[in-house]
């Protein structure tokens, strides 16, 4: 069902495969290079696993130097190059090419630096999400955005994608949590970006690597922003009637200026594949939950809670059910944090990122209820409500290649609602291959073509993660 | 994940189990974050999500093993950290038993290799055998840094590390036979003797048979019981593997027409996730599958089974235990809070150390075959654990014992060892 296409692969660089291997061993020690075949096929995918290509080798550098060897090496010989974190990611970002040079970072995984008088942590790009905020946590501090593959996405591929999570709705995206990256070039230059700072002199060009999507250069390590903990923070849930009722309340709540931390929604099927494999006490009489979390002093969340209670009764709430205990709120989370992978145990599924204006919210709700009867799909929704970033969770079967066919049709139909709803293609996933070619969907040729100067500017040749983000007709002669 | 497999592979019943296990899996890649071996090297070869990845394309594609899958296959500790980390429900633990067979089948190891883990099969199964060759291993001690020096002959040295400076006398196990409970009698079950650990440690099974006599239960150790089959089953040996699993079988459903079982208690929690598994490992054998399947319903882990005697919370002493929980209790068996319960009842404050859904790096035979990766493991472990300052350490598995005794000088017991003294029975020696 490969629909969308790929770069062809440079006859030269397919022709020259012996020698890059054996020039890339010569550059990395031992172990660090993949290149046998059949060792090369786990790496063909990331959690976008519709599309598959085997690379030509996998490199695994341990510091900076070795990533810059690489880089300028594929440089000099014309070699594509795919930057991987953890491979968690569900728009394909990491997906190679079969004349790629995989460029991965998990053997970078130390924690650098933790400066709590600056409150910021500096590591390699191979570190987990969640291993910095682990590694604060006994002394009160964490790192804010929490995309729910956080137990094993790397801060690296945060960078690259901009990734959110549930608390980004008060806390903001990586890119408002970063603050300093030393990135690779394509012919191996190394620069800083950033430093220790909220903000550094020049050109923010840390903001433009910032969802750079692995096209601008390889980030080695990174400063990030940590924050105190609050007093306490307390998740409560709000089962409504309808996916509608819910959408509306979410657009009320954020409208009259309450900014709780984190408002995530799901629908029924939702529900149902979380607490089979949770058991979080959702409530199961319900056709849509809001999980809503509120932070501070027992206070601040007994006021915040009793104004978002008042609005949820204007729109029929039908269930608030506080969590009891910290186990209890622990199990609400993760819960919600594995929907994606709980929903593999009854389907495959793929994962939109739309995101919208949250008055739209009902309207896209139903809007993609409709698409997906349309091509006799099933959906289950579970996405960050408060910032409008959606998440429809297409199910299909996918080893029938037209449910796979379908599933992707109404996957770019929603895609389509959401952006002509007034949002966006990615809230937080990325463009990667998924999105690529709805790209001018959402953009004018102008827009791109100013996007496409400014990553030609980085990397003249468009060796890094070439088929990716842009259409592939129309783009500037390399 | 799509998967590509004729009907003519799906005919063949392993095949069908791994092509729906394969199913599940939609490659988010959570479990490789908690996979002490991606952990460790780096590498998606080196982590669940690879090496289901090369499964496949080994059983889609029909093929033999060859040393690279060999490679990958053989560094995976089946801890089964990923299966909790798992939110699809992936059977990793049947896929890569599958795949073991698969290479058992069908890939020659180089002569070393097979000659080490011949050994290790011929040997550790067998008490009498062990106990020679742990005699042995005390002369050959000296030679352990010589043999490490030699790659091919790692395991060698590793295996003279392992091995005890001394060895408890034979006298102290527990032998076959029937052991009555004091006062009315309130529950009636079997006891695996089990095959290393009575050589080993002794203490264990004694202290575990105090214990329930003391408490009402009478314990039957019957003769004829074998090794459960799980060092031989990690292998790939299965022939080897369900042999055992079939005498197991027979033995214990004797006892169980003769005066009734509640239970099967099994002391090592390596050995537990085994005899849980008879049920599905005998499943294509009409003669043994339902009898399997009764046995795996009765088998628990000692404290699962003290749980139900619902004990009565004990005073304070005064000591802090750090618990390990062995990878084959908190990911195989899925015993989490029941130890820990025990303990804290017994009155002992309880620790849990950092990291710890990470394997200690024992894995049955996993510290001789895979020296490298299980010394940092071991360390890693180690600091973790000392990081919270216990008088003592307690886990629920011989393995772990043997492997993180040699890295500590903290002294560390099985769970139920605490348990029996704090009731009523004698003070582990090495705490005197």
């Amino acid at each position: 069902m490969d629909q969308i296409g790929f770069l062809e692969p440079r006859p030269a660089v397919l022709a020259r495969r012996r020698e890059i291997v054996a020039d890339l061993l010569d550059l990395l020690p031992e172990g660090c290079l993949v290149h046998e075949p059949r060792e090369l096929v786990p790496f063909e995918t990331d959690a976008f696993v519709s599309y598959r290509r085997v690379p030509l080798a996998v490199a695994l550098p341990e510091t900076t130097a070795q990533v810059a060897a690489v880089l300028k090496y594929c440089h000099r010989y014309g070699v594509p190059v795919v930057p991987r974190g953890a491979g968690t990611s569900l728009s394909g970002g990491a997906i190679p090419q079969e004349d790629a040079v995989v460029v991965g970072l998990s053997k970078m995984a130390r924690i650098l630096e933790v400066d709590f008088a600056n409150r910021t942590a500096t590591v390699q790009a191979g570190v987990t999400n969640l291993a910095i905020s682990d590694a604060v946590t006994a002394d009160g501090y964490f790192y804010a955005p929490d995309p729910s593959s956080q137990l094993a996405c790397t801060i690296g591929g945060n960078i690259g994608m901009n990734s959110g999570g549930a608390h980004c709705l008060k806390y903001g995206v990586t890119t408002n949590n970063l603050l300093g990256v030393k990135l690779v070039l394509i012919d191996g230059t190394i620069v800083e970006l950033g430093g220790k700072a909220l903000d550094a002199g020049g050109l923010d060009l840390l903001g433009v690597v910032c969802g750079g999507e692995g096209q601008l250069g390889i980030v080695t390590e990174a400063t990030v922003r940590l924050i105190a903990r609050p007093e306490g923070a307390r998740p409560v849930l709000f089962g409504f009637d309808s996916s509608e009722e819910a959408g509306a309340c979410v657009a009320d709540v954020i409208g009259s200026g309450i900014i709780p931390v984190a408002i995530e929604f799901m629908d029924k099927p939702a529900i149902e594949i979380c607490e089979a494999f949770a058991g979080a006490g959702y409530p199961m009489d319900v056709e849509a939950l809001l999980i809503v979390e509120v932070e501070g002093s027992e206070a601040e969340m007994d006021a915040m809670l009793a104004s978002i209670i008042e609005i949820a009764r204007r729109h029929g709430v039908k269930v608030v059910k506080e969590s009891q205990s910290a186990t209890e709120a622990a199990l609400i989370w993760k819960g919600r944090k594995s929907a994606f992978g709980a929903t593999g145990r009854i389907a495959d599924y793929i994962c939109m990122d739309g995101t919208v204006p949250l008055g739209q919210l009902p309207h896209v709700l139903r809007g993609t209820a409709e698409i997906v009867e349309k091509y006799g799909l099933r959906v289950a929704n579970v996405f960050h409500a408060g910032d409008g970033n959606m998440h429809p969770l297409i199910l299909f079967n996918a080893n029938d290649p037209e449910d796979a066919a379908r599933a992707e049709a109404a996957g770019n139909d929603i895609l389509k609602l959401c952006v002509d709803a007034g949002g966006c293609l990615t809230g937080e996933h990325g463009v990667g291959i998924e999105k690529r070619d709805l790209m001018r969907h959402q953009y004018a040729d102008v827009d791109l073509a100013q996007q496409m100067a400014v990553r030609a500017a980085f990397d003249p040749q468009w060796l890094l993660n070439p088929s990716k983000v842009f259409p592939l007709e129309g783009r500037p002669a390399a | 994940m799509q998967t590509n497999f004729t009907p003519e592979q799906l005919a063949d019943p392993h095949v069908a189990t791994s092509e729906k296990i394969l199913r599940k899996c939609v490659h988010c890649g959570f479990c490789t974050a908690t996979c002490p071996t991606y952990v460790t090297l780096g590498n998606e070869l080196d982590s669940p999500r690879g090496r289901i990845y090369l499964i496949k394309d080994m059983l889609e594609n029909g093929r033999p093993a060859d040393a690279e899958v060999v490679t990958h296959i053989d560094r995976c500790l089946s801890c089964l950290s990923c299966t909790t980390t798992c939110p699809s429900g992936v059977d990793y633990m049947h896929l890569v038993d599958h795949a073991r067979m698969h290479i058992e089948a069908t890939y020659r190891r180089p002569f070393w290799n097979r000659l080490t883990r011949g050994v290790l099969a011929a040997v550790l199964p067998y008490p009498g055998r062990f106990r020679l060759a742990l005699k042995a291993a005390a002369l050959g001690r000296p030679f352990a840094g010589l043999l490490k020096r030699f790659k091919p002959l790692e395991p060698f040295g590793a295996m003279l590390d392992l091995a005890p400076r001394s060895l408890p006398k034979a006298a102290g196990e527990a032998g076959p036979g029937t052991y009555p409970a004091a006062g009315p009698r309130r529950g009636r079950v079997a006891i695996l003797t089990g095959c290393a650990q009575p050589v080993l440690k002794p203490e264990i099974n004694a202290a575990t048979i105090r214990l329930l006599t003391r408490l009402g239960v009478e314990v039957v150790a019957p003769a004829g019981e074998v090794c459960c089959g799980s060092l031989v089953h990690h292998m790939g040996r299965e022939a080897q593997a369900l042999e055992a699993a079939r005498r197991n079988v027979d033995v214990w459903l004797g006892e169980i027409e003769k005066d009734g079982l509640d239970a099967i208690i099994i002391t090592a929690s390596g050995c537990g996730t085994t005899i849980k598994d008879y049920g599905f490992m005998l499943r294509l054998d009409p003669a043994y599958a339902e009898k399997a399947a009764r046995v795996s319903a009765l088998a628990k882990d000692i404290t699962e089974y003290l749980t139900t005697l619902d004990l009565p919370q004990q005073e304070a002493r005064g000591l802090t235990v750090a618990y390990h929980s062995a990878c084959s209790m908190q990911h195989g068996q899925k015993i989490t809070i029941a130890p820990k319960v025990l303990l804290k009842k017994a009155g002992f404050a309880v620790r849990d150390p950092a990291e710890g859904h990470l394997c200690c790096g024992s894995a049955g035979t996993y510290n001789i075959l895979q020296p490298e990766i299980s010394g940092k493991l071991k360390a890693r472990k180690v600091r973790n654990i000392e990081a919270t300052k216990p008088d003592i350490i307690a886990t629920g598995n011989i393995g772990c014992i043997t492997q993180i005794a040699t890295g500590t000088a903290i002294p560390i017991l099985h769970t139920v060892e605490l348990i029996d003294w704090a009731y009523g029975g004698t003070k582990p020696a090495v705490l005197s």
